[in-house]
């Protein structure tokens, strides 16, 4: 069929950056259409140095073109210059892997790994000549579904899909591949009697077959419109990651991207139990890869791709049971020497840094921890159970091996939240700093602030966030603290996008309106400062007759219906209820890899099981919970059995 | 030796690739031929590789070049440089292809430094030759062409004419002509794009491709290394073109010509 190339090839020259829209990665599949088959079009609705690296999307490439009777390809959200310039000449949105039309795939499947993409996912489907309400839809016309950490509360994006999928992917789109080829072989007659087969699939919500009630401006249910949709739709969860070592051929893009470097999953899900934590709780249970499945993912991946670092993803890396193993043997299987490790979300002590000594032998440049709260307290209402000893003694650790700048990520305007809490953050700074004085010269703190955001399947979905101005005037709490502490560099995210991804975060279907309103009003790329203009929203809010005090500031109470109660993560709603009551009385609870399960609902409530390679707690502590020294324990845990 | 210098093209898509980019692309290539490089010493270690003059995004090349010092010594052996060029174009992306591999004779001067002026091609729309000439007489004509850059925050004033060293229409494509100018790369590399923004009414020149690099040898201009995959080129370059040129006319379909020729064919989709 048909390419833009030629065309497109014409106004690279004027645009930013055009190795975004040229494809050509080392990894690349080349396309094999056919009518027969069923296209996918994989859209990360930002920029390609964002959207590239996207573990997710790459998984589902590689499975679907491993299928016979399937073929996908990859779309990037197209900076402001490149759109003006399509909308000019005429042209729609394309694949990067065969510049094709976004309108000629059966399927527009969209990563959402963040509330302010939205608007562009509007863009896209605008450029694509795709209608933006799946009610305006021809049968002919593609099929929009999306993926991704969002998509637990679809309702604000609820009138542009036709369906979105909750949890794993690796299963889940051959599924909506054989339902979708089906349909193309009978005579695609309705687009509704698709979409009511779609909603019957495991882990996929069709909101066109879901009705919401609303009494006097609120919500009270959202319940399903036809006999065989299912009330609940439970997300899908593959059980053994060692069976999914994907993705087998990570793409090497031709021009730099965030995170450039070789990206092997460790494990997936994690038992932390952070309660502002929404990957932490909807991901769970935990699923170790085994640890020679990932020393081979390494060694293969570095020999294809030239990179000459690797980083062991997951939620918390060392956490990974096979932690020590692995990069260790990492480190003696490189003949060149020049191969680094990194390890993203470290964990806060000593031995985390033992093994950060490890691999960083040549380059101590900075660490980063993220103590989330400055106060004990306050990491007890939140379940980050970082005790002040363990901290020191990793900051210790860190300095006196040679370490000379430390960053900290903490959230403000947690539940409980005090000024006195909120100063701790920097008092915890300083003190890193006077202990970093016993070791180094200068030594220097880096405090990274954002502001906390609730979100749905979370202990704080029922929390009311705090309001712009006030987390504006804790900001400028911290800012005048930090200007007088020596050695305390002070960053913060800006308040203003906090109350936009409060307003979608935990909106209903009315939102919808909200986001059409702000894109019509030219705000794309919402997650860039240069374009994010809080104005937009509110005015859109207004205009809509909808309230920020209603949608974002209010606390939320334990009987009322929550637009995303017709969907399930597994997690029981009491578990999640009961750990806000427990977060409010600053009462921690431990991760339950090490402890007798407390049936919060995950695992139990689909048959599955944590997947760790051992059932010792790794070395060094558990984060100030004291489960470090626990002798094993009975736990309900499978073994992956490869490891000792 | 432990030096050697590259040739190479860049060709097709990737040629929208940045210039810093590329060298990213070529750490990496040389790992996955593990070709085995020196680093630099001390906290920070880097390959030592040096690229010679930037490349405009979005410009093709048939003359690109590159020093690398290896880890080891090498024999100034035919067999050992072309196993190595072998290698590194099986771990290049597409688009990017090694033409020749030679030692850099010890002490020689960089790249940046040795290179004095271009070669380039490229393609106006909607001209035809007579009215192509007419204003290539006009640049040739004027005794100075001056434009001004801001740079590092200041404004500078430069005239591009010195930098004009030939320029001429050398045949007619299918929505206008192509055209061939030698330009000076001291003591900045003027590229084609901005010598027709200079021009008036301005110009937008396509299918920008570098055909050489050229350093002086006393009197006589010498590529830094040739193009082992082609005959050297020749003061009769622009007869073979002109011929080539009629070629695409005649038979209207560019694809169809011999490999030979290809370089007329290289604005073409290449998918």
């Amino acid at each position: 069929m048909s390419s833009i190339w030629p065309q497109l090839e014409e106004i690279l020259d004027d645009v930013q950056k055009p190795a975004r829209y040229i494809g050509c990665e080392d990894g690349v599949i080349t396309p094999q259409h056919h009518p027969s088959k069923v296209s996918w079009l994989l859209t990360y609705p930002d920029t390609y140095e964002v959207g590239l690296p996207n573990q997710g999307l790459q998984i589902l490439y590689e499975i679907i073109n491993e299928r016979s009777d399937a073929v996908a390809e990859r779309a990037y959200a197209p900076w402001t210059d490149m759109a003006a310039a399509l909308r000019e000449h005429k042209l729609p949105f394309f694949s990067v892997d065969s510049h094709r039309p976004a309108k000629e795939f059966d399927i527009l499947g969209f990563n959402l790994s963040a509330e302010l993409v939205y608007t562009n996912l509007l863009e896209c489907l605008d450029l694509a000549d795709v209608p933006i309400h799946t009610a305006n839809r021809e049968p002919d016309d593609p099929f929009v579904i999306v993926g991704g950490h969002c998509t637990y509360n679809p309702e604000p994006i609820a009138d542009f899909i036709d369906a979105a999928v909750l949890g794993d992917g690796e299963e889940v789109v051959s599924d909506i591949t054989e339902t979708i080829l089906r349909w193309k072989n009978s005579d695609r007659s309705s687009r509704e009697s698709i979409l009511r087969e779609l909603a019957t699939i495991p882990g996929v919500y069709v909101p066109f077959a879901y009705t919401p009630v609303y009494e006097k401006q609120e919500l009270i249910s959202i319940s399903p419109r036809f006999p065989e949709t299912p009330e609940i739709v439970e997300k899908r969860t593959i059980s053994d990651l060692a069976e999914w070592p994907y993705p087998k051929q990570q793409l090497v893009p031709l021009t730099e991207v965030v995170h450039d470097r070789l990206n092997v999953e460790v494990f997936r899900g994690c038992t932390r139990g952070c309660r502002f934590c929404q990957a932490g709780m909807i991901t769970r249970p935990v699923r170790e890869r085994p640890a020679d499945q990932v020393r081979t993912m390494i060694n293969e991946g570095i020999r294809r791709t030239g990179y000459d670092e690797v980083s062991l993803t997951s939620l918390s890396t060392a956490d990974f049971s096979g932690i020590e193993e692995v990069v260790k043997n990492t480190l003696d299987d490189s003949d060149c020497g020049q191969l680094s490790v990194s390890l993203p979300s470290l964990r806060v002590d000593a031995f985390t840094v033992g093994i950060a000594a490890e691999i960083q032998r040549a380059r101590r440049t900075g660490l980063t921890f993220a103590p989330e709260a400055g106060s004990w307290r306050m990491r007890q209402v939140i379940n980050k159970l970082i005790s002040e000893e363990d901290l020191f003694a990793a900051v210790e650790s860190a300095y006196s091996q040679g370490w000379r700048r430390m960053k900290l990520y903490f959230l403000t305007g947690l539940p409980t939240e005090t000024d006195e809490d909120t100063e701790a953050i920097i008092e915890m700074a300083q003190k890193c700093v006077e202990v970093g004085r016993t070791h180094q010269k200068s030594p220097s703190v880096t405090v990274s602030v954002g502001g906390f955001v609730p979100k749905p399947f979370t202990p704080f979905q029922w929390f009311g966030q705090n309001t712009e101005k006030e987390l504006h005037r804790k900001i400028r709490l911290l800012r005048d603290k930090a200007k007088s502490s020596r050695g305390v560099q002070f960053k913060w995210h800006d308040t203003r996008a906090s109350v936009a991804e409060g307003i979608i975060s935990r909106g209903d279907r009315r939102i919808g309106a909200v986001i059409e309103e702000v894109w019509r009003s030219g705000g794309v790329f919402q997650e860039w400062s240069e374009h994010f203009n809080l104005q937009l929203w509110t005015e859109a809010m207004e205009k809509h007759g909808l309230s920020l005090d209603d949608y974002v500031y209010r606390h939320r109470t334990e009987h009322e219906f929550l637009p995303w109660d017709h969907l399930s993560a597994g997690l029981h709603k009491d578990f999640l209820w009961q750990e806000w009551r427990d977060a409010l009385d600053a009462v921690g609870l431990e991760d339950c890899r090490w402890t007798p399960c407390y049936d919060c609902g995950a695992c139990t409530g689909y048959g599955i099981e944590h997947v760790v390679a051992s059932a010792q707690p790794p070395a060094g502590g558990s984060q100030g919970t004291g489960q470090g020294n626990l002798s094993a324990v009975s736990v309900p845990v499978s073994f992956t059995g490869t490891t000792s | 030796m432990k030096k050697i210098r590259i040739r190479f093209s860049k060709k097709g898509k990737i040629r929208f690739i940045s210039h810093r980019d590329i060298a990213r692309i070529w750490e990496r290539a040389l790992r996955k031929a593990q070709i085995k490089i020196a680093y630099s010493e001390g906290f920070s270690p880097r390959p030592k590789i040096s690229f010679g003059l930037a490349l405009p995004t979005g410009n093709e090349s048939e003359a690109e070049y590159l020093d690398l010092e290896l880890e080891t010594l090498i024999k100034n052996d035919p067999d050992e440089l072309d196993e190595i060029k072998q290698k590194i174009n099986s771990a290049l992306p597409m688009g990017l292809e090694v033409q020749s591999v030679a030692i850099k004779k010890e002490g020689s001067e960089s790249l940046q430094q040795s290179v004095t002026s271009c070669t380039w091609q490229f393609d106006l729309h909607g001209y035809n030759t007579d009215e192509a000439n007419q204003w290539l007489e006009k640049i040739l004509e004027s005794s100075e062409i001056v434009v001004e850059r801001e740079r590092k925050g200041k404004v500078v004033v430069e005239d591009l004419r010195k930098q004009v060293i030939s320029i001429e229409v050398i045949g007619e494509t299918d929505t206008g002509v192509r055209v061939q100018a030698d330009l000076g790369t001291k003591p900045r590399t003027l590229r084609p794009s901005e010598l027709l923004a200079a021009s008036n009414p301005p110009l937008k020149a396509r299918n920008v491709c570098r055909m050489n690099q050229w350093m002086l040898q006393g009197d006589e201009r010498v590529e830094p290394l040739l193009n082992n995959d082609a005959p050297a080129p020749s003061a009769r370059l622009a007869d073979v073109i002109r011929r080539e040129l009629k070629n695409v006319r005649t038979n209207g379909q560019a694809h169809e010509i011999g490999p030979s020729q290809r370089r007329i064919s290289r604005s073409k989709t290449k998918t």
